[in-house]
């Protein structure tokens, strides 16, 4: 069950992800292969490994779905088939 | 999600780059990392229910912050300056504690307690090796307890769970935005929210970490210079102290150009002060942030951009957002509410209510959060028509004299721009005929002259006569607490 807070290794490379925002039933992948708390060494997807970023947001095309990159790695990430893309957020000055 | 996983990742892009410098000592991100990790070891193993650190700002801090967190065992410092009755109290509150302090006095042995210098602690933590650790990940854990300041009576313990501080920080942080070059110097007190959400803001944009544990103006102004100090968190009367210091040439000397922003908030800024900072620091950009311990810190923001365009404009309503906190920052929503619940136009003054994912209005025993979402933040202020904020003080401040509500912000910005008053404030009197009349306490600018007379007669010209204060006393001081907030409790004290 995906649900915001749930921290997800990727089972191809080193990346690790917190889901921000999610719906139950959405299938988190990183490099073809689900992502999970405990994953097993899987075989990467050769087209899906352009890397996502520490400190990246990434979301889908109508951001139901939303992940923050909490540890870089090779493979990118997809949900339900769809790559997501990170997401830009608006700069504010730094208040504390 | 848990608030350690700024530090963790921290730790993880930039592990050598420093975190944290104390009195001349430095610490990298990696070495905050596992000293946190070492003192959620030593929190687990001690079997309490709360980790307390009573003491000025050290490494000790944002150490204990972080390893409470990954230990899933609730922070709660507590203000050093409080007496030993007092905090006494709050420890009962809290029990069973692991207590880091200097304070040997506090040592009980017939109660819970695990008490530890300070200084041991961070032995330890730097010294232990780093263990294997599963940070609890439930959102919905506590993750900051902090005792309001009770200015209205007892303290109240609002509650801070990881979901809001950690909404609170991606909604308005980008990782690792931070320049290897750039430092920011905290100064505030580490048991206010403003000490912790600058920690944590200063953590996931990996900036280094300047800290003041006692402020002094002129010792913030040598640090600045000597650290080529970049940024820094300050509350009114610092800035105060700091402008008048400048004045003296001394300080002439002091390279301060490495500056490039302030931030201030946590109490109402007088106009002549930032005006007087603006002039005085040309190449600085300021942010004023409005925030409140229940909303974990800023929900509004007078952005750098704001400031200078009210500082040029000639435009008197433009000019006026020098005394706006500003527009909500984008994850909070903002309504002016009306005695009965309902939303108020611009210009009309009301209760400000908040509603967003780093809002909590939970205390320890009860919550004040409506089913919707909304918060009460019990401060009153007001819209106008371009969406900025203006706060008019706190509701319960509010006098009500023969059925209006006359808030004493009106009365005290008119006469804080008089040049022969240095400090000001408004309280409601008991009153036989109104029920409720105004009292003014003045302070004077040394050598000024201004009679009873003179300051009614300016009032009644620039304001409605019902604002006329039925007495006017003049005194040396107003009492302040630490962290800037006027104490009216005490100053109706003086007219009662």
């Amino acid at each position: 069950m995906l649900k915001p807070g749930s921290r997800l290794k990727s089972s191809v490379c080193d990346a690790e992800i917190m889901v921000i925002k999610a719906m139950s039933g959405n299938v988190l992948t990183c490099g073809g292969a689900p992502m999970s708390e405990e994953p097993k060494k899987a075989q990467a997807n050769q087209e899906q490994m352009r890397g996502c970023l520490i400190g990246k947001r990434y979301v889908n095309k109508d951001e139901t779905i939303e992940v923050l990159c909490v540890k870089s790695g090779k493979g990118s990430i997809y949900c339900n088939g769809e790559e997501l893309m990170t997401k830009d957020t608006k700069k504010l000055p730094s208040s504390d | 999600m848990n608030i350690a996983l700024f530090l963790q990742m921290a730790a993880e892009a930039c592990p050598d780059r420093c975190a944290l410098t104390h009195e001349g000592s430095n610490y990298s991100y990696s070495e905050l990392h596992i000293a946190a990790k070492c003192a959620a070891n030593k929190f687990l193993r001690s079997e309490c229910k709360f980790v307390s650190l009573i003491g000025e700002s050290s490494p000790a801090v944002p150490i204990a912050l972080m390893g409470a967190a990954m230990a899933g065992i609730p922070y709660v410092p507590i203000n050093y300056r409080l007496s030993e009755k007092q905090i006494l109290e709050l420890l009962a509150r809290i029990d069973p504690v692991y207590l880091i302090t200097e304070n040997s006095q506090l040592s009980d042995l017939s109660s819970h307690r695990t008490l530890q210098k300070s200084n041991k602690f961070l032995t330890d933590v730097f010294e232990d090796n780093e263990p294997e650790l599963n940070c609890v990940q439930d959102p919905s854990a506590v993750a900051v307890q902090l005792f309001t300041s009770g200015t209205t009576g007892n303290p109240k313990a609002a509650i801070l769970r990881h979901e809001h501080l950690v909404s609170y920080i991606l909604g308005s942080v980008e990782f690792m935005s931070a320049l290897e070059e750039e430092a920011t110097l905290v100064s505030v007190p580490p048991y206010h929210i403003a000490g912790i959400s600058s920690l944590m803001s200063s953590i996931y944009a990996c900036r280094h970490i300047i800290q003041l544990p006692n402020f002094d103006p002129a010792e913030w102004l040598r640090l600045c210079s000597r650290e080529k100090v970049t940024s820094a968190f300050l509350v009114p009367t610092m800035l105060t102290r700091i402008i008048e210091t400048l004045s003296n040439s001394d300080y002439d000397q002091l390279n301060l150009e490495s500056l490039k922003s302030i931030a201030y908030g946590g109490g109402k800024m007088p106009l002549p002060i930032i005006e007087q900072a603006l002039v005085k620091f040309p190449n600085v950009s300021f942010t004023n942030a409005y925030g409140l311990t229940e909303t974990s810190s800023t929900i509004t923001l007078l952005d750098p951009e704001d400031h200078r365009e009210a500082m040029a404009s000639k435009d008197n309503e433009i000019r006026a957002r020098l005394c706006s906190v500003g527009k909500p920052i984008p994850s909070i929503q903002l309504e002016i509410r009306g005695e009965y619940g309902e939303q108020l136009d611009a210009l009309e003054t009301g209760e400000i209510y908040v509603r967003g994912p780093q809002v909590s209005g939970e205390y320890q025993d009860f919550n004040v959060l409506k089913n919707d979402g909304w918060f009460p933040t019990r401060d009153s202020g007001y819209l106008d028509k371009y969406g900025f904020l203006y706060l008019a003080g706190r509701v319960d401040d509010v006098i009500v004299r023969g059925g209006e509500n006359i808030s004493p912000g009106e009365i005290e910005d008119l006469m804080h721009r008089h040049p022969a008053i240095r400090d000001v404030a408004a309280v409601g009197i008991p009153s036989e005929e109104w029920g409720e009349a105004v009292a003014l306490a003045v302070v004077l600018v040394t050598e000024a002259k201004i009679t009873e007379e003179e300051i009614s007669s300016h009032i009644q010209q620039h304001l409605r006569s019902s604002r006329v204060p039925e007495v006017i006393r003049f005194y040396a001081d107003l009492p302040y607490n630490e962290t800037g907030k006027l104490l009216r409790r005490i100053i109706s004290e003086w007219f009662t």
